[in-house]
């Protein structure tokens, strides 16, 4: 398979770039920030459905559009471009993805055409730590008569406040890492909320005994940590596509800026201290857009080797955003770290990111095992 | 429904495959160790084993040593895609290459792209039949990754070219048979439009050659010095004094080369070796340093070869392609010599063995040295970054 996205994915990737920089440009990221940190443009996420962004990657069989997780990372590339928020990530690429891989058919026909017309939010809860361990689940889902008491505290849920249901990585009685709907206004569910360095919002909710029934488990028996390990492979691979965006959006606004700016006479991208650097981001980024495309093309496709390719993507991606907003930053001078200027905005946005569903270590260290040293 | 087209391809898949089985001796068939396995051809050519001798001259009388020029010049006259084919079947097994040639990867092309049809004839087909060992006479002492500094004169005596000055970095001039050089035509002129290109016989009278001996030990290179030799007119390829369009499509070619682009990866994987030389617990390697180094070299070995892929991809699409020559050499030969310093040391004091019994480590610490060229040949690391920085990114001057 060729590494390039179809002319259909390029069609697609055109018309959200036109989109975006129409209705939501950067200025929409700085506007909701000041807007006491409003989550996301209620107005801009209903145009997100009309267009079809959340049904990219759902089946046919549920009336989705099933074009794939090459287009949906397309969209979400350059939605990094503009920082726009949606929850398009959280509901569809987490909550969406992990219904897709039940087998649970009532929830799937119940959920997903909800999800679609953007009615309902999903969020998903798994985070219990500081930092980011899938294997470390210590919420407990404890059978019940006719179904589960779930009992823990999660941590980081993105777009956590306003989500109709929670997707619980809770562990069953058996030791088993299990996957749960959970109504966030069932009793015993509280969400306290907290906004981190991108200006996002992030929940930790406490479940005390909240009580689901036997149909609200996702997972089948014996399935939980395959499907959790397809949740973060699929979360890092998209995640992977927003960072690119990202990457090449700062990247950008710094050649442009080496080429305006003047000291001494001179324009400083002329300076060959500049120029290597520059050279050198761009090299780092050839490579993160050829890893991107391939683990993109690997989720529709069900490679084996998903796990390998997801790591190594988020690990790319993880090393070289920050590079990138790093210099992008140190390049634009003490404009840079003013909050006039936007290109601060990606560096935060950046490292929320890198931590989000595993860090350049965690990932570097899973590539590393998956390859047996 | 399957065309004719991929029919045919299949078929000739099949018979290449069941070919290569029956004609390419088993040693032949192993990874290269060193420079010595090489075969080289020329005026010259000896054969270092019996079995290279027979892979040559099968692969010769199949007109395979380079399978995709035309028949005219003693190709094989291949299809891209039946010559995609061949390759991969070559790799399949760990065929080697039956000759290693500077004509074929470098002058080659140059030749199809700028030569006259008299001169394709003329010079081609000793390539193709590896007759002719060519060198390349590029940089000189005072002009490294300043290129077109370059001083070598060659004067216009009415019926051939007086030919004076030296170069140094001669891959094997010593035993080459013929040289590509690039000479001043015009000392007038800005330095980059007084340059031509000129194929000269070693064996010319006032033509000589020193070895260099570099850090590894051994002596690849040469410094090629020219007393005012008589070169026949008829050896200037493409216009007098347009040279240096040719030099930069050459480099080019030698960029990728360098790189490593379309080449084999026999190489054992870094964590490999790191296995057997490293303590471990679980089999997980405990070294917290070295481990996350390994992998970090390891992922972007794979990244960069999907970025070849990619771009490969893309150029088949019409996107041009032709500057990323200089990433590809930038980021290729900082991996190799990343590699190659890890490897040392993964390998302890058997990285240091320098004179030993134990040969294949005293031939790996040489592979280390020889390394540190990689980066500084065919265009410093730095002279690349210039060439992304000015002509991808366009930063100004």
């Amino acid at each position: 398979m060729a590494l390039i996205i179809t002319e259909e994915q390029k069609l697609l990737k055109d018309s959200a770039a036109e989109f975006l920089a129409m209705n939501a440009p950067v200025e929409q990221f700085r506007d909701l920030r000041d807007s006491n940190y409003k989550p996301f443009n209620e107005n801009l996420w209903k145009q997100i459905v009309d267009m079809g962004w959340t049904s990219l990657t759902i089946s046919e069989e549920f009336d989705g559009l099933d074009f794939g997780f090459v287009g949906l990372g397309q969209v979400l590339e350059e939605m990094g471009k503009t920082l726009t928020k949606a929850p398009l990530f959280s509901s569809i690429v987490l909550g969406a993805t992990a219904l897709s891989n039940s087998s649970n058919q009532k929830l799937k026909e119940t959920w997903l055409p909800m999800l679609m017309d953007g009615s309902k939010r999903i969020a998903f809860a798994q985070d219990e730590h500081n930092y980011f361990d899938p294997t470390a689940i210590v919420t407990s889902a404890k059978k019940s008569s006719d179904g589960f008491l779930i009992s823990g505290k999660k941590t980081m849920i993105i777009d956590g406040a306003g989500a109709d249901t929670f997707v619980v990585v809770a562990r069953t009685d058996e030791g088993e890492p299990a996957l749960f709907m959970v109504n966030s206004s069932a009793k015993g569910v509280s969400l306290t909320s907290e906004i981190l360095l991108d200006a996002g919002t992030y929940a930790s909710v406490t479940f005390d005994n909240v009580e689901v029934t036997a149909n609200d488990r996702i997972s089948d028996v014996g399935n939980g940590t395959v499907l959790l390990n397809q949740i973060l492979n699929t979360a890092s691979i998209c995640l992977a596509s927003e960072m690119l965006g990202i990457v090449k959006e700062a990247f950008s606004q710094t050649v442009e800026y080496l080429k305006e700016r003047e000291q001494f006479g001179k324009r400083i991208g002329s300076y060959q201290a500049l120029q290597h650097r520059a050279a050198i981001m761009f090299s780092e980024i050839e490579l993160c857009k050829s890893i991107v495309i391939t683990a993109l093309q690997a989720l529709d496709n069900g490679a084996d080797n998903l796990d390998e390719l997801a790591s190594l993507a988020k690990a790319k991606l993880g090393k070289t955003i920050k590079l990138v907003t790093n210099e992008a930053m140190q390049m634009h001078g003490g404009i840079g770290v003013t909050d006039d200027v936007n290109i601060g905005f990606y560096f935060k946005r950046a490292r929320v990111l890198q931590r989000l569903f595993g860090d350049y270590n965690f990932h570097l260290d899973r590539y590393a095992r998956y390859h047996k040293y | 429904m399957e065309t004719t087209t991929t029919k045919d391809l299949k078929e000739f898949r099949l018979e290449t495959r069941q070919w290569l089985e029956e004609n390419c001796p088993k040693s032949m068939r192993l990874p290269l160790k060193d420079s010595t396995d090489y075969y080289w051809g020329g005026r010259n050519a000896s054969f270092a084993s019996e079995d290279q001798k027979i892979w040559f001259e099968k692969m010769l009388e199949k007109k395979w040593i380079v399978p995709y020029w035309d028949s005219q010049y003693g190709g094989g006259g291949l299809s891209p895609e039946e010559n995609n084919i061949l390759t991969q079947e070559m790799l399949r097994i760990g065929c080697r290459k039956p000759i290693f040639s500077f004509g074929i990867s470098m002058l080659g092309p140059a030749l199809h792209k700028f030569a006259t049809e008299e001169q394709k004839i003329r010079f081609l087909p000793d390539i193709t039949t590896g007759k002719t060992w060519w060198c390349q006479g590029y940089s000189e002492p005072n002009a490294g990754s300043d290129l077109a500094g370059l001083q070598t004169k060659a004067e216009d005596k009415d019926d051939h070219y007086l030919v004076s000055g030296s170069k140094v970095w001669t891959s094997y001039a010593d035993k080459a048979d013929w040289i590509f050089c690039l000479v001043r035509t015009d000392f007038d002129a800005p330095k980059h439009s007084g340059i031509s290109f000129l194929l000269i016989d070693m064996t010319s009278e006032g033509v000589g050659t020193r070895p260099i001996k570099l850090i590894s030990g051994k002596s690849p290179f040469c410094e090629t010095f020219f007393d005012n030799v008589r070169v026949p007119k008829e050896n200037l390829i493409g216009s007098l004094n347009d040279g240096w369009t040719i030099a930069k499509y050459l480099l080019t070619h030698e960029r990728q080369m360098i790189g490593g682009v379309g080449e084999t990866d026999v190489r054992k994987a870094v964590h490999q070796i790191a296995l057997e030389n490293l303590p471990t617990k679980d089999s997980i390697l405990t070294d917290g340093v070295l481990r996350p180094e390994i992998a970090e070299l390891e992922m972007n070995d794979a990244i960069f070869e999907m970025t070849i892929q990619r771009i490969t991809d893309e150029a088949k699409t019409g996107v041009n392609a032709g500057a990323l020559s200089s990433f590809f050499k930038y980021y290729g030969t900082e991996q190799n010599v990343t590699r190659m310093e890890l490897l040392t040391a993964i390998r302890g004091k058997d990285g240091l063995v320098w004179e030993s019994e134990n040969k294949k480590a005293a031939s790996e610490t040489r592979m280390f040295c020889r390394s540190k060229g990689n980066t500084i040949e065919g265009g410093t690391s730095e002279v690349q970054l210039g060439i992304i920085s000015k002509r991808i990114l366009n930063l100004p001057s």
